[in-house]
């Protein structure tokens, strides 16, 4: 069974006078364990389709199937459980909290989902040691570099054990040197832990880390291809 | 939902992190606190002190004045001439079964010699039983009796002003001053009473038998008459059938066809004492009025640097819903800061409220009182002020869209 089932997605943005239809119909289907990257320019409802997948959003039409239950009528309350507690995001922009440590950070799904104090700190005292930030624990976001602040936000994605990390241009802030060091730890997830990795960027070549690449253009799906393997399965 | 300790630790952590809008956010309340207490402290004090006066004056009071007299169409003043006499005194404690006590005065302004030194005053010619309805003690000596009201003795009993300013430390008991140039022997001195509510000294006062102010002292003014009679009731049921009963008496006494041509005026002095209270309560309720303005004003600030607090953190908003907050989870964590500013500014308020109550009674010398109910209603209150305009903003907060939260710059 599929992680992610999509199936005659739309999504149509009533704007008053107009209606902005930015999916038309995309059905897609990822497995456990894979690593896809969703391409596309600005405008063509990559965001809108990685809003959908993340459960921040819900479609007007077409059903999503995540690990298998239907999420795509749910409620606000109940999406932000699933949220919580399958999907990890990690955000061009870091998203860290301000003034806030990197280990509450990495805490913050945590305390939502109710764990005791006790056990969040351990839990993600041991997810920042795996993203290799040990002994920085205590460091606030702006007394780390770009990369750092990634690897926190990787933490944080990775503290609630999701099948799923979304990461949303997570090498747009970032130079090459830490891009590459970001996308090499993110496919060392995926390939060690069987962390199913969707991946939303426009840059070829960070696509070029995953081994499948969905191409999506004016609201619709156009290409579904596995570069290592070198043909397309549309 | 998280446990509310976790969000009271995340309130507390980012108000902290703000520490000077937290502090200028709260200072609104701290101001409305304060001046709600300190109103209270000062109306509750001015009703207090009315009381005491009440208390100190004597209860159930009826005062019977001479009428007024109409000399050639011009009607002259309470007292213009004087139509009561110790008799009419006599006869109401006799005759009046709804009458306690009573005690005819005839009093006027006097100047009072002791060796070199000499003090104008006021002295009232009086019986006895007026030392008991004005709640009068004696504090050293005695007081004079019936037999030297009937001789007319030539004796008195000074206030501890008059002491105090005539004798100093001296003891005054037995020593023999002069009243308008009549010798007489100072018999008792009277317990310390302090101001009334109209601020006359109390203690500012000789007490003299009637008949003696009548003969000796204010001789051709009163001729054997007296200016009032006070009377205390038998209780505080029976005051208005005692100012019917001394009605009665007092127009057969003094042979009145003519109702409205009455040479007398009975007033309730208790009731002139409650309303005089009853407009100080309604003076404080008044200036509490006007301070919880300010608490309200102080309510709004709140609301208003949530507002701005709830936009600044937009982001962080969307990013904690990212994660799995759910509404209610954001819209604690906004109440929570909104109620612990108000707490934390109605404790810091109260403090300061009863230090200004207390300077205010230290350096104005008004009496305030700090009640138990004025600080439980400015802390309600308070609570009432975080909870209310704290809705709103955490309201806004927890209906924020996630993606555009997230999205914001």
């Amino acid at each position: 069974m599929a992680l992610i089932e999509l199936a005659g997605i739309r999504k149509v943005y009533d704007l008053g006078e107009v209606q902005v239809e930015a999916l038309r119909g995309v059905s897609l289907s990822i497995g456990r364990g894979e690593f896809v990257s969703i391409m596309g320019p600005s405008g063509s409802g990559k965001s809108t389709l990685m809003n959908i997948i993340g459960c921040l959003d819900v479609p007007t039409e077409g059903t999503y199937r995540l690990d298998g239950a239907d999420v795509s009528s749910l409620e606000r309350d109940e999406l932000a459980v699933i949220r919580n507690r399958q999907i990890g995001f990690v955000f061009q922009g870091f998203n860290l909290l301000r003034r806030t440590s990197a280990l509450e950070n990495v805490e913050l799904p945590l305390l939502y989902k109710g764990v005791s104090r006790h056990d969040r700190r351990a839990l993600a005292a041991s997810a920042l040691e795996r993203v290799g930030l040990k002994g920085r624990e205590h460091h606030q976001p702006h007394q780390l570099s770009g990369g750092q602040q990634q690897r926190v936000a990787i933490a944080r994605a990775l503290v609630n054990q999701s099948p799923l990390i979304l990461a949303d241009e997570p090498t747009g802030n970032l130079d090459t040197r830490t891009s590459v060091e970001i996308m090499e730890f993110l496919t060392e997830l995926n390939r060690d832990s069987g962390i199913t990795v969707v991946l939303v960027t426009h840059e070829p070549d960070i696509a070029l880390y995953s081994r499948r690449v969905v191409t999506v253009r004016d609201g619709l799906v156009v290409s579904d291809r596995h570069p290592a393997e070198g043909g397309a399965t549309a | 939902m998280i446990a509310y300790d976790e969000i009271l630790h995340a309130s507390l952590r980012s108000l902290r992190a703000n520490k000077m809008r937290s502090a200028l956010t709260a200072l609104g309340i701290i101001i409305g606190v304060a001046a709600v207490v300190a109103m209270f402290a000062i109306g509750t004090g001015a009703s207090r002190s009315v009381q005491d006066q009440i208390t100190s004056m004597g209860s159930n009071l009826l005062v019977v004045r001479s009428g007024s007299v109409t000399t050639g169409g011009a009607r002259m003043g309470f007292g213009s001439s004087p139509s009561l006499t110790f008799a009419d005194a006599e006869a109401i404690v006799k005759e009046c079964p709804a009458v306690g006590k009573a005690a005819p005065t005839a009093s006027g302004g006097v100047q009072i010699v002791y060796g070199n030194s000499n003090w104008s005053t006021r002295a009232e010619g009086t019986t006895p039983p007026m030392l008991d309805i004005r709640n009068w003690t004696i504090a050293s000596g005695r007081s004079f009796n019936n037999s030297e009201v009937r001789s007319a003795a030539k004796v008195c009993i000074l206030g501890q002003t008059i002491v105090d300013n005539l004798f100093g430390t001296e003891d005054p008991i037995g020593q023999v001053v002069r009243v308008k140039k009549i010798p007489m022997v100072v018999v008792g001195v009277l317990g310390k009473k302090g101001t009334n509510a109209m601020g006359q000294d109390q203690d500012d006062t000789l007490i003299i038998p009637v008949t003696t102010a009548q003969k000796r002292v204010f001789g051709s003014r009163f001729q054997g008459k007296v200016s009032s009679i006070l009377v205390q009731a038998a209780d505080s049921k029976s005051i208005q059938a005692a100012i019917s009963q001394i009605e009665a008496l007092l127009t057969e006494r003094h042979r009145i066809r003519n109702p409205e041509e009455k040479d007398f005026t009975v007033m309730n002095l208790a009731e002139l004492m409650e309303a005089a209270a009853e407009s100080t309560r309604t003076l404080s309720f008044l200036l509490a009025a006007v301070a919880s303005i300010s608490l309200l004003v102080g309510g709004i600030g709140i609301m208003n640097i949530m507002l701005v607090s709830v936009t600044e953190r937009t982001r962080e908003i969307g990013i904690r819903m990212a994660v799995g907050a759910r509404r209610s989870d954001i819209l604690l964590q906004f109440l929570t800061e909104a109620i612990i500013l108000s707490l934390l500014g109605g404790l810091t308020g109260i403090a300061l409220g009863a230090l200004v109550s207390v300077l205010i009674g230290k350096f104005a010398g008004w009496a305030t009182v700090i009640s138990t109910f004025s600080i439980a209603l400015a802390f309600g209150f308070s609570a009432l002020v975080g909870i209310f305009f704290g809705y709103y903003p955490a309201s806004k907060a927890a209906g924020m869209d996630p993606i555009e939260a997230l999205r914001y710059e």
